[in-house]
């Protein structure tokens, strides 16, 4: 009897729960406390690798306040919204991608940005958002699982914007895209002999992949991951390097601000890519095993909200951008301790960095939107 | 109520899709999950089970050990002048490894301090030199402290570059002492080559060694034991802090025998002339003064010399980096006279009684050649060993040689030293050359003709001595046959006046035994060497007549060989060039000496010259105060040129009350002498 009474159109909100701050404004509290939990624990890596300054903790604090309203705007946004415009949200990706790819500007051999003039900016990271909504839109307004035709439609949809980001060249991000993409098709529920199929068929492509797309210094960081100590004062110094922070940390590590490795910048890219390798030499494998856990808090919370999530829409979207986290985290601390290779992937929350702390909170964004739009009705 | 198409298919499906997607992701966290654990595992395999492994790995990235160098020992003279100095020296070095352009660094240095193309070119010169790895390479030395600010303040865009304080080799007399102490300079590839792995271990953290010269033969005693430091560096390997420290063990001072005011005095006496004067103490073998010019400026050397002023010096015509005194071999010429003589006396060759009759030339049997003397006219109808010795007589030394023989004339000279190294105390000594039979078979493969004897006699020929060796003779001949070893070093250790030298061994000259010649024969030798200087028909008059104490010595003239005529250079240079050399040997005073002189004065052509300078020296080791202006004065004419002996006889006055002691004890000969 509640349970129906419950589903009477237009009378939820006011009968099963009572009005709530967060609610009202969109915000899903839980998420919100770990994403400040395991930012401020980032701040604390920063002053200690920004030489006890305060520099890098100030532009960092600033970037996440900025984020932080930039996600609660996107947590306000209409689902119904989201899904009538991702179209011509993805199109526009595109399209600056291709612009990058002939205007764009870049360093080291990587065109990654587009300039407008007053200000530069990267469109594949608005290509990490684009590309799971119109995605999520499209499977949830065909059957479910998807047929034959929908998955190689859908496959074509992610398959423009990956090509597009590892011309830039971009690997890490294409990585990232893609897998945010293959996260939608796969929670959609292709079959499994799709599954199988694609991974015999990846399988059969990695030599052709290997001697033909990849290029020469995304190869060395390959062979650098299979023996680092090869070649420890060139390609493997990065590696070497954070893998002797983070094993010299120990237990418990060598206390705040005295990491040899980072303060001594021995550790290279100790604030941005590598802080994971800082916070581990100064915290020791404790530290590593608190931050590991608010991780897995944050994913468990997410799975939670795409588990619980009313359309189909909102499952696939929840799902995909809690994975594609988790792919984030995982690349990251793998790539640092050397088990994956290094791919340029910065650690989500705590490695410094603006732009993609700002798509990164438009996702959880998203996420808090489904968390209280896509939930008590079917339909709003 | 039409539901939409969309709807239907959605109803429909809907408990389905709900249940794929649950079981999908319920499915994928599980993969985090196991995920996370393969992080945990690897972290905890990095951080627990191989943690000693990476702490290792970490500690040996930010310590280092460096040594630290030894201070170098100072040397000084024997009052106490330090004539080899360490000054603190600010400089700027590339750890070339830390660096990643070069290039880029060099010009953003250029930017803040002066930095010339010798001091790059120096650089990368230095750059190839094979070195230890992350080790400094020096760019910059004496830098001020303006400039030490100026880049203290840029550290942080200067990779591997560093500002360091060390200790610098200074000589501050220059070029006075260049020949005697020679220099330190940068180690380079040979030398480190040529280490044992003792020493290899000892040069860590040095920069510097000797390379010629007293800095050379003392290396060990100077050089010291290094000490270490831990320190801590970041990765652009400026340290940022001290952990350990065992401080370096200085390395021992060396005392020379050397005088500084006699060895300037010696230099001023040459006054620019190329040439040498050695002076040892008769009473140990120390050498007081070893000049030779021209010289140059040692220090140029420490930091490194440019190609510019090596060449310079290298291709300078005088010669500069020639050390005279150990490596010019002169022929010796008549100096040779009064040990010959005494030889002839010991040997009953000659007697004090004999005269010879001089016509102005020797002939010998079966031989055309006229052995002429010096003078044309010769030196009289009778004339004897004193007169000979005392006017350097060639013919009665002709004579005199015609019956001793070489073999004789060898042994005597080889007691003095003669055509062998006195084993100073520094290398690159030269042999000279003494002849015998069997040199003159083996070098020349020809037998030894009698006109050899004669040329020998007079110190031609094939004789070849360095100035050093004249000196060690003149020594054998002041000691009355106690052929000392000359050396340069007194004793190790600070500056101790009262220091037992005996530590330095002090016997003569090894394997020579102590010449024992009859008393009396040397009382008449050393007449006839006063005479030179102080008899009015002595060869050397002009320079001992004003002397306030008693002389002995001998002049003696070179022929000029070497420069081979028609050669591209100026002819009055040439002219210059082919001129005699002039030589004086000498010690004083004569009745307890205490200072035995030689001197090489290259083309002076007249030897009063150099006995001039032996006087200037010994003046001023036995403090007598002369004027040497009038001194300089020498007659235009050579003093050798004979004057009217008659009138000027009387003219010796011996004011000083030791002369006259000493001719009343010389006895019988000395009243000869003054009743002339």
């Amino acid at each position: 009897m509640k349970d129906f009474v419950r589903r009477l159109p237009g009378s939820d909100q006011a009968l099963a729960r009572p009005s709530h701050f967060m609610r009202s404004i969109c915000c899903d509290g839980w998420l919100l406390v770990m994403l400040l939990m395991v930012a401020s624990l980032g701040f604390l890596t920063q002053y200690s690798t920004g030489g006890e300054s305060l520099y890098y903790v100030k532009r960092q604090a600033s970037f996440f306040g900025i984020a932080l309203v930039g996600m609660l705007v996107v947590a306000n946004i209409p689902l119904s919204v989201l899904k009538r415009y991702s179209p011509v949200f993805y199109i526009a990706c595109v399209i600056a991608l291709v612009l990058v790819l002939l205007i764009g500007v870049g360093a080291k051999g990587a065109q990654r940005w587009l300039s407008l003039g007053f200000i530069r900016f990267q469109p594949s990271e608005f290509m990490k958002l684009a590309l799971p909504i119109l995605l999520a839109y499209f499977f949830s307004t065909r059957t479910l699982p998807p047929k034959f035709q929908h998955i190689t439609f859908g496959l074509i949809l992610l398959a423009i914007p990956t090509a597009l980001i590892l011309r830039q060249p971009d690997l890490g991000t294409s990585i990232l895209i893609a897998t945010s993409g293959l996260t939608v098709i796969f929670l959609a529920g292709i079959g499994k002999r799709y599954i199988f199929g694609s991974l015999a068929l990846f399988i059969a492509a990695a030599w052709p992949l290997w001697n033909f797309v990849m290029k020469d210094y995304q190869k060395q960081r390959v062979l650098t991951l299979l023996d680092p100590e090869a070649d420890r004062l060139g390609a493997g110094w990065n590696i070497w390097q954070s893998k002797t922070a983070i094993g010299s940390g120990g237990l418990e590590g060598k206390g705040w601000l005295k990491g040899t490795q980072s303060q001594l910048d021995f550790l290279p890219e100790g604030h941005t890519d590598f802080a994971i390798a800082a916070l581990a030499e100064e915290h020791g494998f404790i530290g590593v095993l608190v931050v590991l856990f608010c991780y897995l808090l944050i994913i468990a919370r997410g799975v939670w909200i795409a588990m619980t999530a009313q359309s189909s829409f909102g499952r696939l979207l929840a799902g995909s951008i809690i994975l594609t986290f988790f792919m984030y985290v995982f690349v990251n601390v793998g790539m640092v301790s050397g088990i994956l290779p290094v791919v340029g992937v910065p650690l989500p929350l705590i490695s410094y960095g603006g732009t993609s702390l700002v798509t990164l909170l438009a996702g959880f964004g998203l996420l808090m939107s489904i968390a209280t739009q896509d939930r008590g009705s079917r339909k709003r | 109520m039409p539901l939409p198409n969309q709807d239907i298919s959605r109803f429909r499906d809907h408990f389905f899709e709900v249940a794929i997607f649950r079981g999908r992701l319920l499915f994928a966290f599980l993969v985090v999950l196991g995920l996370f654990g393969v992080l945990v595992a690897r972290y905890h395999g990095l951080q627990v089970r191989h943690h000693e492994k990476y702490v290792t790995i970490a500690e040996a990235n930010r310590i280092h050990t460096r040594p630290v160098a030894p201070v170098r020992g100072l040397i000084v003279d024997s009052q106490g002048n330090i004539l080899a100095d360490n000054k603190p020296n600010f400089k700027l070095s590339i750890i070339p490894e830390r660096s990643k352009d070069l290039a880029q660094t060099f010009t953003r240095i250029s930017e803040l301090i002066h930095l010339s193309e010798d001091d790059i070119n120096r650089f990368n010169k230095q750059l190839n030199y094979k070195r230890r790895p992350y080790e400094a390479v020096p760019l910059r030395y004496n830098l001020t402290e303006e400039e030490i600010a100026l880049i203290a303040v840029n550290e942080f865009a200067l990779n591997g570059v560093k500002v360091e304080a060390d200790l610098l080799r200074s000589y501050p007399h220059n070029a006075l002492y260049a020949h005697v102490l020679g220099y330190v300079g940068r180690i380079n590839t040979r030398e480190v080559a040529q280490f044992s792995e003792e020493e290899a271990e000892r040069y860590r953290g040095t920069y510097h060694i000797g390379k010629i010269g007293v800095e050379k033969f003392y290396e060990d005693e100077l050089h010291g034991q290094p000490g270490f430091e831990h320190v801590e560096t970041n990765v652009h390997g400026r340290v940022t802090r001290t952990v350990e420290r065992e401080n370096a063990q200085s390395g021992q001072d060396l005392v020379l025998h050397l005088r500084h005011d006699v060895q300037r005095v010696a230099e001023r006496a040459l006054a620019g002339r190329r040439g040498a004067v050695v002076a040892m103490d008769v009473s140990n073998g120390g050498v007081l003064a070893m000049v030779s010019t021209p010289s140059f400026d040692p220090n140029l050397f420490v930091t490194g010399i440019s190609f510019k002023d090596y060449d310079a010096l290298r291709d300078d015509l005088d010669l500069p980096l020639y050390n005279r005194s150990l490596q010019a071999q002169y022929p010796p010429g008549s100096t040779l006279k009064p040990m010959l003589g005494l030889a002839a006396l010991d040997s009953g060759i000659t007697t004090f009684d004999k005269t010879i009759r001089d016509p102005g030339f020797y002939k010998l049997d079966n031989d055309p050649r006229l052995y002429r003397d010096w003078k044309e006219w010769g030196h009289g109808h009778a004339v004897d060993l004193n007169q000979a010795i005392r006017e350097s007589c060639d013919t009665y030394f002709y004579d005199m040689a015609h019956n001793m023989g070489v073999d004789l004339m060898h042994e005597a000279g080889s007691r003095f030293g003669l055509g062998m190294r006195t084993q100073l105390d520094i290398v690159n000594e030269r042999a000279g050359l003494w002849p015998s039979r069997a040199w003159k078979r083996g070098a020349r493969g020809q037998v030894w003709f009698p006109g050899d004897n004669l040329n020998m006699s007079i110190g031609q020929g094939a004789v070849l001595t360095t100035p050093l060796q004249l000196a060690v003779m003149t020594s054998g001949l002041a000691t009355r046959g106690r052929t000392l070893r000359p050396k340069l070093v007194k004793h190790f250790g600070a500056f101790n006046p009262l220091a037992d030298s005996s530590l330095i061994e002090n016997s003569v000259l090894d394997n020579l035994s102590v010449y024992l010649g009859a008393e009396s024969n040397w009382d008449y030798v050393y007449k006839a060497m006063t005479e030179v200087l102080h008899h009015p028909k002595g060869t050397a008059y002009a320079v001992g007549k004003d002397m306030t104490y008693l002389m002995a010595g001998k002049t003696g003239t070179a022929q000029v060989v070497g420069i081979a005529q028609g050669e591209k250079y100026d002819s009055e240079a040439l002219r210059e060039r082919n001129r005699d050399h002039a030589l004086f040997i000498g010690f004083a005073p004569v009745e307890a000496p205490k200072i035995a002189i030689a001197v090489v004065l290259e083309n002076a052509e007249k030897s009063s010259k150099a006995a001039l300078v032996a006087r200037t020296v010994a003046d001023h080791y036995l403090g007598v105060q002369t004027d040497i202006q009038t001194a300089a004065l020498l007659p235009a004419s050579d003093s050798r040129s004979s004057s009217s002996v008659s009138s000027s006889t009387r003219t010796v006055s011996f004011t000083n009350r030791n002369a006259s002691h000493f001719y009343s004890h010389l006895g019988s000969t000395s009243q000869e002498l003054i009743l002339h």
